[in-house]
């Protein structure tokens, strides 16, 4: 696994997975898509219950692409790892667009249920927070011309911010909340009819697999983009 | 059975469908292009073997 940390070795570890990934992650969406739209309807929430099966991989990935990004955030300050680093930078976006998904998805969700497009509690609350989290990394990374710099800066707020991940996800166990309380990962297995949990699943899987598949592309163009760098630099030197 | 019938609430179903959509293909389009960015840049600064004088 450490092995993998050498960006050369990574490069061509990574090479030939990522395109099956990119092909595993569009079979799943087409295979999610269908049967989330040939599951039959809600008998309480009817056909809004066909949002949660974009609503909750967006939050989950939401959570576990923090999660990625807080773990890299601490190889890359403790071990200056530059593709810890890189891994880090490559995460934010696509965390933030996850995020961001379950905010807007959650908020059309609520709306016919709950009769709010929005409400300050504390699961929705936590989830703009950590929304602000990935927004303030990507802000401070490009806000510090000095990559090495930017990348430390970065790595100390995306730490900062695991704090915030217990706090969604048990949100709603430790505050009265309007949103619901878990129905998937909980004590006593899932309380969802397989008619729902397959089409959430594969769509959970899906979701997974297309984040890997950019991640892995992103971590992979970063590693590029910092020897063009090299390069130029190298280059203007010999001019 | 396929059911595209999401009344009463197809207002809220199918703009949530279209957002993750445009979403998740952004970031893969984004991605893919950006990769394809670099590469070329990448293969026009290093050397080849024919730049190489031994």
């Amino acid at each position: 696994m450490f092995g993998l940390a050498n960006p050369e070795r990574f490069m061509r570890f990574t090479g030939p997975l990522t395109p099956w990934l990119w092909g595993v992650a569009a079979v799943l969406l087409a295979a999610g898509t269908w049967l989330s739209f040939t599951a039959p309807g809600d008998y309480q929430q009817g056909d809004t219950v066909r949002i949660m099966f974009v609503h909750v991989p967006a939050a989950s990935l939401g959570l576990v692409v923090y999660g990625a990004l807080g773990v890299s955030s601490f190889f890359a300050l403790v071990f200056r790892h530059p593709l810890a680093d890189a891994a880090a930078r490559a995460a934010a976006l696509p965390g933030a667009a996850f995020t961001a998904l379950a905010l807007i998805t959650g908020s059309l969700w609520g709306q016919p249920m709950w009769g709010t497009w929005w409400v300050w509690d504390a699961r929705l609350t936590s989830v703009l927070v950590l929304f602000l989290f990935y927004l303030g990394y990507m802000a401070l990374r490009s806000a510090i011309d000095d990559e090495q710099k930017a990348g430390r800066a970065a790595a100390v707020l995306g730490l900062v911010g695991l704090i915030n991940l217990p706090i969604v996800k048990f949100s709603v166990d430790w505050w009265n909340t309007l949103h619901q309380p878990a129905s998937l990962l909980r004590m006593g297995g899932s309380s969802l009819d397989p008619v729902f949990l397959w089409p959430l699943l594969t769509m959970m899987a899906a979701y997974a697999a297309l984040f890997l598949a950019v991640w892995l592309t992103a971590i992979r163009t970063e590693i590029t983009r910092r020897r063009v760098m090299t390069l130029r630099a190298r280059a203007a030197l010999e001019a | 059975m396929l059911d595209l019938d999401m009344s009463p609430y197809a207002a809220f179903v199918w703009p949530a469908w279209a957002i993750s959509a445009l979403v998740l293909g952004g970031l893969a389009v984004r991605a893919v292009a950006a990769a394809r960015r670099w590469k070329a840049e990448l293969k026009r600064l290093e050397p080849t073997p024919a730049d190489d004088p031994a």
